[in-house]
């Protein structure tokens, strides 16, 4: 199955969003590289709303990740609770 | 009193703010209101099944754009009062920086000019809401990466008239053309040319290895530009994908097409990474992943996944794709041993790779470095030191696509040069590939066009107003790099310095305030 | 790497880029804004004609009837590149949305007078459709343009007008509903009172010279659509029911007074530039003002009565002694 991917730069904040994202996706791995963090996972990756909200113990509005975003790979399907990433195939 | 109406969705909101704003007129015809959007033969029967594909609204854009250049602002002062270049590796980084600005940074410009043009162009309102935000975007990076480099050039040589180089300098001719190519197509090319085929299949392999580069060298500056360009880029990378996800289920006839735009432009793309190839294996001091890994991963795995999910639509890898990924092993080395031959005629310096570069070299390219490569190199410092720095004082051949010196060499053989022919109206016409001479064959009344570096000079019209050639003592290549306002013997020639050993004023200046700051001198 | 700062002090070898000190006659220290923006566009050996424009360059200053020997000479006041343009629309942005949070949060429209309230609906909501079309000249300005100094600013001002028009479509929203969104798209395309200006609108979009529609966009429409409609008529729904819409429509009355001070300087630049310039900026500017006086008249005959000739001539007055002030007389 085809790999999506996402990175952001390495911040303070960026910390819970991947720590939420990991937790949502099992099938996920970390790749640290210079400054940044990448996130690969086999097919589909579910990025949520709650959960980055728990883990940061403040409301965040998905397109805040905007801020932090670095790249990413696959096709986007966002709402306000959650942003996925898939591919189709 | 009515009730207040629900709280509505994001994507319920965003329609009601972008596209119904839209109306079809009717004072004027749509045809003429859009003028340019049919002559291509793109079918469009819908816009409205255009998928927006971040819906950001200007609000939710002011806020956090501004919380984005505030913080990168931030740090550009910072780095500028603390001396912040001296914290890069060694000198030989800045060049990358010099590359950078005079050759991509132009650019994010032009890509600012072209996005506005199909911002315009479209009859569908969401798409064009999402290139004007690009086209926002483009000059957004251009001018945070002219402040950041803006540093640079107050104490490093290359960077001082980056503009009029763009226009003129030959290797320039490269990004400048292919962009210029891009521009002057029609809007839905200049989507797939830009749009997917630059920001979505090749765009990681520019950015992603140039900011971990310059993380990587210690250069918090540009890793700060870098990353805050970069944050934009997923937005632009989903544009391209949503438009020719639209455009191809738009209509069957598209399909061929875009096919063959895709062809067009993965080679056109691939061509200029051939700069930022060599600058990743030679030219970063400490070096993040050599070009080779670089193009496994963004090109081959993640390009793999993603003509994977667009065969769907009959769509197939670019035809150029097979050829690409076999040169991976060779193309720094060529591109890199070509730079260091005209070393004079370039606003950057060049350099031979040292004994523990070439190691490193060898080990990521275990099966071309050591057979063709590193004798090259030997021979290269050993001729230097004696004394005998190798400048090659002839003019190279050009592609007529894509004005890279033919070095290029053929499919399966790393040590015969690749030169391609084509007539048209009883000229003939040299590229240096397979892809290139499909492009030029297609389309050769555009591509005859081209204003060639080369052959500008040959017909004197790279000198400065009032130069007389039959002049006694005339240097033609003296001339031309007046006419490019280089600063003959400080901006070119050898980092080791015009005579090899003494140093470039950028090696001797760094590592003099270097150790000003790390001592106390 | 520690460096400590205070030992280190180094003569830079310049101060800015060749073309930028050449411009400040010497080299100097540069602002942000004029290494941003000066000689930025390419000017020289373009490779190919464009496909869609073959009769011109890729960037052509024979696209508009006005000529400049240098198109740097445009200056926009405000200093505008990327960074300091986003933050000050942010700070725009945060006072609207401060704005409508207290309108919504108190539950200020409850209050607002049934007429003025049927009022805000019906004037402001149809004009999202003007600031959708200002936004679209002005990515053509910016497309079509020609130098940096004039084409950036236009991209700005385009994203400014579909801010605006967004601005205006929540006042529909928080005044009414989506079904006031819909009944003023009617409006705009058949109620008799809109027609004059959508013509207006629509004609500005065929207009080929880049210069001309600015003058059509930028100076004269917005510079009687401003004052008539965001603060004439505002002034009149404030005096019967209280600020409740002026608040929801202050970004737009601020806006104005932050464009304005571009639009005027670029046409005096222009107009100053040459007698052929002037003349043909006072073709332009008369024959569009007398047009958009007619496209406006109903619409502030619909919220003012009686008071709609005499609200007409003042702003065109004002809109006169502006434009002479910037050298061209109306």
């Amino acid at each position: 199955m085809s790999t999506v991917f996402i990175a952001f730069q390495n911040t303070d904040e960026v910390r819970g969003i991947v720590e939420a994202i990991m937790d949502d996706n099992p099938h996920a791995v970390i790749d640290m590289q210079p400054g940044m963090v990448k996130i690969n996972a086999a097919g589909r990756l579910v990025i949520k709303r709650a959960s980055i909200e728990e883990k940061l113990g403040r409301d965040f509005d998905l397109q805040e990740m905007h801020v932090h975003l670095v790249t990413l790979s696959g096709n986007i399907d966002e709402d306000d609770d959650e942003f996925v990433l898939a591919w189709k195939h | 009193m009515d009730m207040p109406a629900k709280k509505l969705g994001l994507k319920e909101r965003y329609g009601l703010l972008t596209r119904d704003l839209h109306w079809d007129t009717t004072y004027q015809p749509m045809d003429k209101v859009f003028p340019y959007a049919s002559y291509e033969g793109i079918k469009i029967h819908d816009w409205s099944k255009w998928e927006d594909p971040f819906r950001l609204t200007m609000d939710a854009y002011w806020k956090y754009q501004a919380e984005k250049e505030r913080k990168l602002y931030a740090i550009m002062d910072a780095f500028a009062q603390n001396n912040g270049h001296l914290g890069v590796t060694d000198a030989r980084y800045i060049n990358t920086l010099k590359l950078f600005l005079t050759g991509v940074s132009p650019l994010e410009y032009m890509a600012h000019r072209g996005f506005a043009h199909v911002g315009r162009a479209f009859p569908g309102a969401g798409a064009r809401v999402a290139c004007q935000m690009q086209s926002l975007d483009e000059i957004r990076h251009f001018q945070t990466q002219i402040h950041s480099m803006s540093v640079y050039n107050k104490h490093y040589n290359g960077f001082h008239d980056w503009q009029h180089m763009h226009d003129r300098v030959w290797y320039l001719s490269v990004p400048k053309s292919f962009f210029d190519d891009a521009f002057t197509a029609g809007p839905f090319e200049f989507m797939i040319a830009i749009g997917f085929a630059f920001e979505y299949v090749l765009t990681n392999l520019l950015f992603v290895p140039f900011i971990s580069g310059a993380a990587y060298n210690g250069d918090m500056g540009a890793m700060a530009f870098g990353f805050s360009a970069q944050s934009d880029e997923s937005r632009h990378m989903t544009l391209g994908l949503e438009m020719i996800k639209f455009i191809l289920e738009q209509d069957p006839d598209n399909v061929p097409i875009v096919q063959r735009w895709i062809d067009k432009w993965f080679w056109r793309g691939y061509r200029v990474l051939t700069l930022v190839a060599m600058m990743m294996d030679y030219m970063l001091p400490k070096r993040v992943m050599s070009w080779k890994e670089a193009w496994e991963i963004y090109a081959e795995e993640n390009g793999g996944a993603l003509f994977a999910d667009l065969a769907r639509y009959g769509i197939k890898p670019p035809k150029g794709w097979a050829q690409a990924c076999a040169d991976k092993d060779y193309l720094s080395h060529q591109a890199w041993n070509v730079f260091y031959n005209y070393g004079a005629a370039a606003p950057f310096h060049t350099w031979t790779p040292s004994a523990q570069d070439m190691d490193w070299l060898a080990a990521k390219y275990p099966d071309s470095f050591d057979k063709h490569y590193r004798p090259l190199w030997e021979n290269y410092t050993e001729m230097a030191e004696k004394g005998n720095r190798f400048y090659s004082k002839t003019l190279p051949m050009l592609c007529q696509v894509c004005q890279i010196p033919m070095f290029f060499t053929e499919p399966g053989d790393p040590t015969k040069i690749c030169y391609r022919e084509s007539e048209y109206k009883g000229d003939k016409y040299h590229t240096c590939s397979d892809g290139c001479k499909d492009i030029f064959d297609y389309e050769p009344e555009k591509y005859v066009q081209s204003w060639l570096p080369v052959h500008q000079i040959y017909q004197g019209n790279c000198f400065e107003r009032g130069t007389d050639p039959t002049a006694e003592g005339f240097d033609p290549l003296i001339a031309v790099l007046q006419w490019y306002h280089m600063n003959i013997g400080r901006d070119n020639f050898d980092f080791n310095g015009i005579e090899y050993g003494k140093g470039s004023e950028d090696k001797n200046n760094f590592e003099k305030w270097r150790a000003m700051s790390t001592g106390n001198m | 790497m520690q460096i400590d700062l205070r030992t280190v002090s180094i003569t830079p070898l310049r101060q800015t880029f060749d073309n930028v000190a050449k411009r400040l006659g010497g080299d100097k220290p540069a602002s942000r804004y004029q290494e941003g923006t000066w000689d930025v566009q390419a000017r020289a050996n373009y490779h190919y004609r464009p496909t869609w424009d073959p009769a011109h360059k890729m960037f052509d200053e024979s696209r508009t009837a006005i000529k400049m020997k240098d198109w740097y000479s445009f200056k926009d006041p405000r200093q505008f590149y990327y960074g300091s343009w986003t933050q000050s629309r942010a700070r725009l942005q945060e006072t609207a949305e401060a704005d409508f949070d207290f309108v919504e949060q108190r539950g200020l429209v409850a209050n607002l007078p049934a007429t003025i309230r049927k009022l805000a609906l019906e004037l402001y909501v149809p004009l999202r459709h003007v600031e959708w079309g200002a936004n679209m000249n002005n990515a053509s300005i910016c497309a079509y343009g020609f130098g940096t100094a004039v084409t950036a600013p236009a991209q700005f001002q385009a994203m400014d007008r579909l801010g605006s028009a967004q601005y205006l479509s929540r006042v529909g929203l928080l005044l009414g509903s989506q079904d006031d969104l819909v009944a003023a798209k009617e409006a705009w395309l058949n109620d008799a009172k809109w027609q004059d200006l959508r013509r207006y609108v629509e004609d500005s979009f065929v207009v080929q010279d880049w210069f001309e529609l600015y003058v059509a966009q930028n100076l004269v429409l917005d510079g009687l659509m401003y004052p008539l409609l965001f603060r004439r008529v505002d002034d009149f729904m404030t005096s019967q029911a209280g600020p409740v819409v002026a608040m929801l429509t202050r970004f737009q009355a601020e806006w104005f007074v932050d464009s304005s001070k571009w639009v005027d300087a670029t046409m005096k630049t222009a107009a100053t530039e040459s007698a052929e310039n002037k003349a043909q900026l006072e073709a332009w500017a008369t024959a569009y003002a007398a047009r958009a006086v007619k496209a406006l008249t109903p619409l502030v005959t619909h919220a003012l009565g009686d008071a709609a000739a005499g609200a007409i001539d003042e702003a065109m007055t004002q809109f006169k002694a502006r434009c002479a002030k910037a050298g061209v007389s109306v």
